[in-house]
């Protein structure tokens, strides 16, 4: 320290890590690389160059990525990017692997050439990068989203709302309609509306906090809120409640929900809101339940799905077919048979990890989300602005919710409901959306461990050249 | 914000530890039984891309994997078609695998613990891993007469050797090419099942183990069974009116074609087995008591539970008997009395064997890939239900049923046979099922047989059990002893 202090012209600035960063990066990059190769010359037998492309492209885009931060967020959390990296890296080799198995299935049967799906994710990742870069440059603190807030909820509810009220031909893919497809493209606006409905959250809570931590009445040993202060909680239950019942889609609807209620504890630190907010789930639950034939197959599915095997249980079977065959060490990339589950690039890429790479394999997956999540609430903590703070905390515990609701679902330990896991699953939008939320994160973390002032270097009175002193006396 | 915040990082990390958990019972504790479940089909086509070990029938193979250059490596074949496919059963991309194909898929793919050693070996040498040979017990000769004799009809046969259980013939008629259903051609195969779907009577099923039907008059021989444990002899008189009023209703019961067995009514329990009187059995029934036969029947293993041999065999029964009118039709072995053919094959094999039965056993030997014996059939005793005095009476009794009796059509020249035949009424207006049990030489018996035909055959007349099923007993008989040296 002392010698830091001794140096005249250096801040006593913490380090950026960012050379950790680059190595780790590097690490996920090589890993990825070699992970492709192992997937081609299982499968194929042989390396082409579009190994090569792959991975100068792959690398290419983390280079820019890490470049990038290291100019607009250099103190950002060195951790969050290689995670992440290392996530997607994995996530298009299973995608390129499940191609594979696509085709080779396809030739077995007759059938014509499916296309490959990997090199449009990469697209994608592409595209990923450019709104990470956008919103590191554009947004360059994270203060200044909170005065759009209701800009934000306005975009988020509309998003939201455009599958529900497009045509079914517009917007239906296999009973969910999530979607808007146009040309071609089909692009999923509940993973955006998830990020700008986060961003709004975190405004409007921390606004309205000390109206829903303070007015409250006590029941029970606990401190309940007033009748009108529950509004925002009801809208919020309300809406998701709508995209259950108008897109179909039970995942986001929890996703939402869920969202909410822990912003809301974490920004009125009251737990008679998380009550509440269980309770209103309950009997929401509830009503689903009765209401709707596809929530109650999916419950009678999930309490015991080898007895629909053959129709409703099918995937879910196969999920557990593909893990439990891949055991602990699973069959290695390229041996086993992940194609055998139906949507196995997107709501069960999972399942296609445990079986090729095991228990192990599905295990660091769930850890590397772990680690994102842990070092997002981290941040969270020590950021030192309420909305920074809230948001961060709001945007690591959706990732933390998504991967637990839909893991959760892929390994029959909650009901299955249609999501995919961020930055691992086939989809544009998901990926697309989630590298903006990682952007945000980075943002925010860059704002947390940067100085809290930049102090003027502190200068021995021995050393300070006496023309400035005179000049001072001067004015 | 922070306590919050850091409450949420706990949760959090819950969550986690959950879904790590879940995954560790998945994948290590339920790993195995998700592994080697039916229907997961990762395993089985795996196994395509490994040499499976054939099926042998005296040292030829009945099922055998040939290298294709599509993308499952290997196709099972079946030389000998519809022949063996009751033993051997399909090996099917769709339908999985069944009988023999099933219940020693282990050591077929080569992953049986016996195999062990020789996996890791492979592993080291490089060579190709294979799967274990299974040598069947059968005689290819029995094999072909039951089968070739069962031509036309829906029917089983089954023929045992008494003194070790071995299965020396098992067919099923109407039976189906096994080639068709583990071909590499999705589409062939669901085609061929459908057409075996459209059938009248569902070829793929092997009547001789999986099927039980009313056994008629070949019940008889359990009865006798039991009366000579109790005291009886074959001289021994008893009563054998021309119609039986069944006490407590009033039902009758007549004996076959309305005949008379005796002018006295009254006949020794070897004439009333040789001529297979009705009347005279119900009556013995009666007088032993309804337990006594239910437990004689328990003895020979007819106690409504099934075993494996290794294929499962479905479960050969008395039955409930609420009234006297019940056990009446018991007595012929009607009602709810049912056998499976092969257990059927096994009381013919128990008397035949000094009152000892066997357990029956499909599976001789198996071979690892270089041909060495890795395991060999070790005959075991089934149960003792009867003594060898009994058994020896009994013998004597069935040998008069094919001497004088019933039975005549499988006499077989220079030798004692000892028969029994069934004709079991199952419907108004519809041919009876027809049986025979047998072995012969009867002073040294060599094979045992059952032959079950359903619904009398293709005879225009009521077809008994002795003009229809005991020439094929003969045929089967006749080509074990001829094919053994």
């Amino acid at each position: 320290m002392s010698a830091v202090m001794a140096a005249p012209q250096v801040a006593a600035a913490p380090p950026t890590r960012r050379n950790t960063e680059l190595a780790m990066l590097a690490f996920a990059c090589l890993l990825t690389v070699g992970a492709q190769s192992i997937v081609d010359l299982t499968v194929t037998g042989s390396l082409t160059v579009e190994v090569a492309t792959f991975g100068a492209s792959f690398t290419a885009i983390w280079a820019v990525a890490h470049l990038v931060v290291r100019k607009l967020a250099p103190y950002a959390d060195p951790l969050l990017l290689p995670a992440v990296a290392l996530l997607s890296g994995l996530g298009l080799v299973i995608i390129h692997r499940l191609d594979l198995a696509e085709q080779m299935d396809a030739a077995l049967d007759g059938d014509p050439m499916p296309g490959a799906q990997a090199p449009t994710q990469l697209v994608w990742a592409l595209v990923g990068l450019v709104l990470f870069v956008a919103v590191l440059a554009v947004i360059r603190d994270h203060r200044t989203l909170a005065r759009y807030a209701y800009t934000l909820m306005f975009v988020g509810l509309v998003l939201l709302a455009i599958p529900a009220v497009l045509p079914a031909s517009l917007s239906e893919v296999n009973g969910a309609k999530l979607w808007i497809l146009v040309g071609g493209f089909s692009i999923q606006p509940g993973e955006f509306a998830k990020v700008a409905l986060i961003c709004f959250f975190a405004a409007y809570l921390v606004d309205k906090r000390d109206v829903l931590s303070l007015a409250s009445r006590r029941f029970l040993g606990l401190d309940f809120p007033r009748g009108r202060d529950l509004g925002p909680v009801i809208l919020a239950w309300a809406v998701s409640l709508m995209v259950l019942i108008f897109e179909r889609d039970l995942g986001s609807s929890l996703l939402i929900f869920g969202i909410f209620m822990v912003m809301l504890y974490v920004a009125t630190e009251r737990f008679s809101w998380v009550l509440i907010g269980l309770l209103m789930f309950m009997g929401g639950a509830y009503l689903a339940y009765q209401a709707f034939g596809h929530v109650r197959t999916r419950v009678d599915v999930w309490l015991d799905p080898f007895a629909y095997r053959d129709d409703a249980g099918f995937q879910i079977v196969q999920s557990l077919f593909g893990l439990g065959t891949g055991g602990l060490f699973g069959t290695g990339l390229g041996g086993g048979r992940p194609a055998t589950v139906p949507f196995a690039k997107t709501d069960f890429i999972a399942a296609a990890i445990g079986e090729e790479l095991g228990l192990f394999g599905l295990v660091a997956l769930i850890v590397l989300f772990l680690l994102i999540v842990e070092r997002g609430l981290r941040t969270a903590l020590v950021v030192r602005d309420s909305f920074g703070k809230l948001l961060a905390a709001g945007l690591a515990f959706t990732l933390a919710w998504q991967v637990f609701v839909v893991l959760g679902g892929v390994t029959k330990l909650i009901p299955l409901t249609g999501l995919t896991t961020p930055f691992v699953s086939y989809g544009g939008s998901s990926l697309v959306a989630n590298f903006a939320l990682v952007a945000l994160l980075v943002r925010i973390s860059d704002a947390a461990r940067r100085p809290a002032v930049v102090m003027a270097p502190k200068t021995d009175l021995f050393d300070a050249p006496t023309q400035i002193v005179k000049r001072t006396q001067d004015e | 914000m922070n306590a919050p915040v850091r409450k949420i990082a706990i949760a959090v990390l819950v969550l986690f530890t959950l879904l790590i958990l879940n995954a560790n019972v998945i994948q290590v504790i339920q790993a195995d039984s998700l592994r080697t479940d039916s229907g997961n089909t990762r395993v089985l086509i795996d196994e395509y891309s490994r040499q499976r070990g054939s099926i042998v029938v005296d040292g030829q193979p009945v099922a055998t994997s040939v290298q294709t250059d599509d993308a499952l490596q290997y196709l099972r074949q079946y030389p000998a078609g519809p022949l063996y496919a009751p033993a051997t059963g399909y090996y099917s991309l769709i339908f999985g695998p069944s009988a023999i194909e099933r219940t020693e898929n282990d050591l077929l793919s080569g992953s049986d613990d016996r195999l062990l050693v020789r996996r890791i070996t492979d592993l080291f040498t490089g060579r190709d891993p294979k799967g274990a040979n299974v040598v069947l017990s059968l005689n290819p000769a029995a094999q072909q007469a039951a089968f070739d004799a069962l031509q036309g009809v829906t029917g089983a046969a089954v023929a045992l050797d008494p003194n070790t259980g071995a299965i020396l013939a098992m067919a099923s008629t109407p039976s189906y090419d096994p080639n068709l259903l583990s071909s590499h051609e999705p589409a062939a195969i669901r085609d061929y099942a459908a057409q075996l779907d459209a059938a009248e009577v569902d070829p793929r099923l092997n009547r001789a183990t999986q099927d039980n039907f009313p056994p008629g008059s070949v019940f008889k021989t359990v009865i006798a069974a039991a009366a000579l444990s109790d005291g009886y002899t074959p001289e021994t008189l008893i009563p054998a009116p021309d119609v039986l009023e069944l006490p407590g209703s009033s039902a009758t019961l007549q004996n076959f074609g309305g005949s008379s067995c005796s002018g006295s009514e009254e006949q020794s329990l070897i004439d009333a087995l040789t001529i297979s009187c009705n009347t005279a059995f119900a009556q013995l029934w009666i007088d032993l008591g309804e337990e006594r036969v239910r437990e004689m029947a328990a003895g020979f293993g007819i106690d409504g539970t099934g075993f494996e041999m290794p294929l499962p065999v479905a479960p050969s029964q008395v039955g409930d008997i609420e009234s006297e009118a019940a056990l009446g039709q018991s007595s012929i072995g009607q009602r709810d009395v049912r056998l499976t053919p092969l257990h059927a094959a096994m009381i013919a094999s128990c008397i035949a064997n000094d009152g000892q039965l066997m357990s029956p056993y499909l599976v001789s030997e198996i071979q690892g890939p270089d041909l060495s014996a890795l395991d060999e059939a070790d005959p075991e005793v089934f149960s003792e239900p009867i003594s060898a005095d009994v058994a020896n009476d009994l013998t004597t009794m069935m040998v008069s049923v094919v001497d004088d009796g019933s039975g005549q059509a499988a006499q077989i020249d220079g030798m004692d046979v000892a028969g029994k035949t069934g004709t079991a009424e199952v419907a108004e207006g519809v041919n009876p099922h027809t049986w025979f049990i047998g072995f012969a030489p009867a002073d040294d018996p060599q094979v045992a047989v059952a032959v079950f035909v359903a619904n009398g055959g293709s005879s225009e007349s009521e077809a008994t059990g002795g003009e229809v099923s005991a020439p094929i007993g003969r045929t089967i008989m006749e080509a074990v002893m001829g094919s053994t040296p």
